[in-house]
């Protein structure tokens, strides 16, 4: 277990525009190992929610199987979660999405979660731009299970027993780029600095927003040799785009020293403010995006940041042309022709 | 020969996709416009374009809507199948086959009759487009058919015209089709034949429709906001009649649509879509046959364990694995009722008609939301892909869908602590809250694993068993809530009793007017769900020998039944059906009759009722 979390807090904590403080938010006390990069996501989470000034009960968190999927009972206490089935999240976030678009949807899941036995589903969400924020917690290993090499491994890294993984490892943000989803980010669970503004930017972003986030797990793959140890993400870490998520009218511009800065607009009003970008692409052009993500991998860096944003694509309750009241809100007289009517339709059969 | 009236079979002998299926359609449905009682089955091939198809048409003055073997005439327009075709018309029957080429010899039989009609060559001469010629040749056998069956030609054009509405040229080339059919037999042959129509009044309001088409106008009558599928044969015209419904009937004043539609990537996905929006708030829907039944089979665990609402409609089809997927079997009950792995069990509801169909497809979003568990519509392709005769669908006015235990922001403020599965009112079912509901009370973690009544994950064996019994007692819940079973008994008291559901019934009744010309007395019983309510319990306990009707091997209803009601298995007698075919009277009787002999007549003397 990570912390033991105190009953009571401070009278004097910040609360954010709803009156709420960071307690609001917070969810049951997580049972993961201590030093879990989970567990510092779930803190950003929270506190990305919180700053955005968020309703607790107007999120919905829901997650597939394994540590990662955990983790929505130790955030948001106050949201219904929906701790599904093995690698099927996306169906249910599908499924819930389509019945009230008014709420902010969370998907959590892992690397085995996601790029093993629910690949088919995460490709097809993207293809759907489902509006979502889409997390893997990645940490190349299965941890409930004790350790097995997950498919995001990559190629000979060293596991915890001493062996060395011999396939090639999947990379979802390349693949989420490729396949169409309209934002695409890379974070590190001990980054929250860049971490915190992109799940803010993910939240606001209308339509399919995924974020990987490396998270080292510290009980099975933190060893030396591992590439998702916390040692060696550090050292290979190129943060792309150090970043603010700037909502609506309230212009708070962190500025770092260096480099060129960007600024992406959101349909909302909301702006992404980017710096130290580097020069080499462009996060609004993915043919740039996916040439920078294949240099990097050449030089064993992993990018973080912002990869990729699109806001002009439709999401699927726009593509499918969904009325504006959200369907679970419908009664019978929205949904049900009627009894003359169906002596029309008998008509219709004779 | 002595002439019979509105009582034969006429089967027809196909290529898949040249267009006969409007043909055959057009006879069936001039059969049923005439007001006689018919029931037309498609046998089609796993195939688009090419093999060999058949439609099979049976007319029954007697309103017997099950299947029945014996052909009286055969329009064979199908070389591949001719040589099987000919050996399965009955003596003394009709084989009507293309005569632009000569017959084979091999094909004669001295028992049959031959009509032969060089239908091709009329069609040649009389039209110059290819696709018109193969296309109207089609028309020109039931132009035939007209004469030869005495069909109403007042009733016939009247089709036509309706089915190509505002396209003149079309219905002038039908009628000239038919005309050629006509004058042939006219010309050539003595008309009508010693079985053939009269005009009736035997149909009342009924209509005819297929199951599919019901099963999809239930869902939007029943209130289903998000539907998500996979195509699968025989399951996908569910999916079609919903959305072409929902077009017409679910659009608000924007044009936009008040229900989501999406063709999932597969059932695993199609049923997890299902899931998460019933979790929601929103009525949603799959349809699926076997197949998916086993890839959905997870989820309908999560389901039934998580207390999430959700309606499978199960189109069944002959399996195991991908079977015969354009044959029809009653072999998903074991599959649906007990899909997925721990102790699972779900409700299932069985439609005998079309109109069953659109009520039980409606009703099992009730019973999912009461319940809070998922539901199975379990039709068959031989409801779901044929057209039947079936009374009118029904809707009462003002009808209000039952949502079961859902609690408002102003319930949770007047409660107290808020227990997802606490067992408030004793019957098993708790209440439910949707997300976004109230912003600090009522919001829980759902989930497949073990929980207190609180929601909270737990893995004390106490709290885990609390739950599994009051799950149990939800289920003894359902039995008083699903549709209870139709019992009829004969006039006198009798101790044999048959049992059947869904589409064995027709054939299942019928059999039991031969078993009483036969001297053979039964009460019989017709199983609308499951569970089980008393009346089934009733009626086994009080019946000396059980008939279990049914369309599969391994008789899983039976099956069901021994396990349920916990009664002794010799009292129920397997009566089986499961060569992709519907079940016939025939069948049925001859099984139970060879039963009553073995029993009477242990050294196996053959009595009189089956010489």
């Amino acid at each position: 277990m990570s912390y033991l979390k105190p009953l009571f807090s401070h009278p004097k904590l910040p609360k954010n525009k709803l009156g709420y403080t960071l307690k609001e938010y917070e969810g049951s006390l997580s049972t993961l190992c201590a030093g879990c990069g989970h567990d510092s996501i779930s803190a950003a989470i929270v506190k990305a929610c919180f700053e955005l000034s968020i309703e607790p009960h107007l999120v919905a968190k829901i997650s597939g199987i394994g540590c990662s999927s955990k983790t929505p009972t130790y955030f948001l206490g106050n949201s219904h979660g929906f701790n599904s089935v093995h690698g099927r999240m996306p169906s249910v976030a599908t499924g819930a999405n389509m019945a009230n678009k008014e709420l902010v949807y969370f998907g959590v899941s892992g690397d085995g979660d996601s790029a093993s036995i629910g690949m088919g589903q995460f490709v097809h969400v993207i293809r759907r731009n489902l509006n979502m924020v889409y997390v893997v917690m990645n940490n190349g290993c299965y941890g409930l299970t004790k350790g097995q090499d997950s498919a995001t491994a990559d190629r000979g890294s060293k596991n915890k027993s001493g062996s060395v993984n011999p396939f090639e490892a999947i990379d979802l943000a390349s693949m989420a780029i490729e396949l169409g989803a309209s934002f695409v980010a890379q974070s590190f669970s001990g980054d929250k600095q860049q971490l915190i503004p992109l799940l803010k930017a993910a939240i606001q972003h209308p339509g399919f927003a995924f974020i990987n986030v490396i998270s080292p797990c510290v009980t099975f793959n933190n060893n030396p040799g591992s590439t998702k140890s916390y040692d060696y993400v550090r050292e290979h870490i190129e943060a792309t785009s150090a970043l603010d998520f700037v909502p609506v009218k309230k212009e708070i511009r962190v500025n770092y020293a260096e480099g060129a800065s960007a600024e992406v607009g959101m349909h909302d009003g909301s702006k992404i403010h980017l710096n130290k970008l580097r020069m080499d692409w462009d996060p609004e052009d993915r043919i740039s995006v996916v040439n920078a993500l294949q240099n990097a991998k050449v030089k064993e860096e992993i990018l973080t940041g912002l990869l990729y944003v699109n806001t002009d694509w439709k999401d699927l309750y726009q593509t499918l042309n969904i009325t504006d009241n959200s369907l679970n809100q419908l009664k019978e007289s929205d949904l049900c022709p009627g009894t003359e009517e169906l002596q029309h339709i008998n008509e219709g059969f004779r | 020969m002595k002439t019979r009236i509105n009582d034969f079979i006429v089967r027809f002998a196909n290529v898949n996709g040249t267009g006969s299926a409007s043909a055959n359609y057009l006879f069936a449905k001039t059969i049923f416009r005439m007001g006689i009682p018919v029931t037309p089955k498609n046998i089609f091939p796993s195939n688009i374009q090419g093999l060999p198809t058949w439609y099979e048409v049976r007319v029954s003055e007697k309103g017997y809507l099950g299947r029945r073997e014996g052909i009286d005439l055969m329009i064979s327009v199908n070389p591949q199948s001719m040589a099987k075709d000919v050996q399965s018309v009955k003596p003394g029957g009709y084989f009507i086959y293309d005569s632009t080429k000569k017959l084979n010899p091999d094909y004669v039989r001295e028992d049959i009759h031959y009509l032969g009609i060089p239908m091709m060559e009329m069609a040649t001469k009389a039209f110059e487009d290819p696709r018109k010629r193969q296309l109207l040749k089609n028309i020109i056998y039931v132009g035939a058919l007209v004469r030869l069956l005495d069909m109403d030609q007042q009733t016939i054009r009247e089709l036509i015209s309706e089915q190509f509405e505002g396209k003149k040229a079309l219905i002038e080339a039908n009628f000239q089709a038919l005309n050629l059919g006509m004058e042939y037999v006219e010309k050539n042959y003595d008309f009508p034949l010693f079985f053939r129509l009269e005009k009736r009044n035997l149909l009342g309001n009924k209509i005819l429709v297929d199951g599919n088409t019901a099963c999809g106008l239930g869902a939007v009558y029943g209130g289903a906001t998000l539907m998500a599928w996979y195509p699968i044969t025989p399951s996908t015209s569910v999916a079609e009649a919903f959305e072409s419904f929902c077009e017409k009937y679910r659009r608000d004043e924007d044009g936009k649509n008040k229900y989501a539609f999406i063709q999932a990537e597969d059932e695993l996905a199609a049923m997890g879509m299902v899931i998460g929006a019933n979790w929601n708030g929103a009525r949603a829907f799959t349809a699926t046959s076997g197949p998916g039944v086993s890839l959905m089979s997870e989820f309908l665990g999560l389901g039934y364990f998580a207390e999430v609402p959700a309606v499978l409609i199960d189109v069944q089809r002959a399996g195991p694995s991908t079977g015969m997927p354009t044959r029809t079997q009653q072999s998903d009950l074991l599959a649906a009722g007990y899909a997925s792995h721990g102790d699972t069990k779900h409700i299932l509801l069985f439609p005998a008609s079309p109109k069953e169909c659109f009520e039980m497809t409606a009703e099992a979003f009730d019973l999912a939301e009461q319940l809070q568990t998922p539901v199975f519509v379990m039709t068959d392709l031989d409801l779901g892909m044929n057209d039947h005769v079936s009374e009118p669908f029904e809707w009462e006015k003002e009808r209000k869908y039952r949502r079961g235990k859902v609690l408002t922001t102003e319930d949770l403020e007047n409660i107290g602590k808020y227990g997802r599965y606490l067992d408030s009112d004793g019957d098993g079912i708790p209440y439910r809250t949707y997300p976004g509901t109230h912003p600090t009370k009522g919001a829980f973690f759902t989930r497949g694993t073990s929980k207190d009544e609180y929601a909270a994950y737990t893995e004390d064996g106490a709290a885990y068993k609390r739950n599994m019994d009051r799950l149990t007692l939800k289920w003894n819940t359902a039995k008083t809530l699903v549709p209870p079973a139709l019992i009829q008994n004969s006039a006198s008291p009798c101790n044999l009793g048959i049992l059947y559901f869904g589409t064995s019934t027709f054939s299942s009744e019928e059999a039991r007017d031969l078993l009483s010309e036969e001297g053979i007395q039964v009460d019989s019983l017709r199983l609308k769900a499951f569970p089980f309510g008393k009346e089934v319990e009733d009626f086994v306990e009080s019946h000396r020998v059980i008939f279990v009707i049914e369309q599969n091997r391994d008789a899983q209803m039976r099956k069901m039944i021994v396990m349920e009601l916990n009664c002794h298995p010799q009292k129920l007698v397997p009566v089986l059906n499961y060569d992709g075919m519907p079940i016939t009277a025939d069948a049925i009787k001859s099984q139970i009759v060879s039963y009553l002999n073995t029993e009477s007549n242990p050294n196996h003397e053959l009595s009189k009722a089956t010489v």
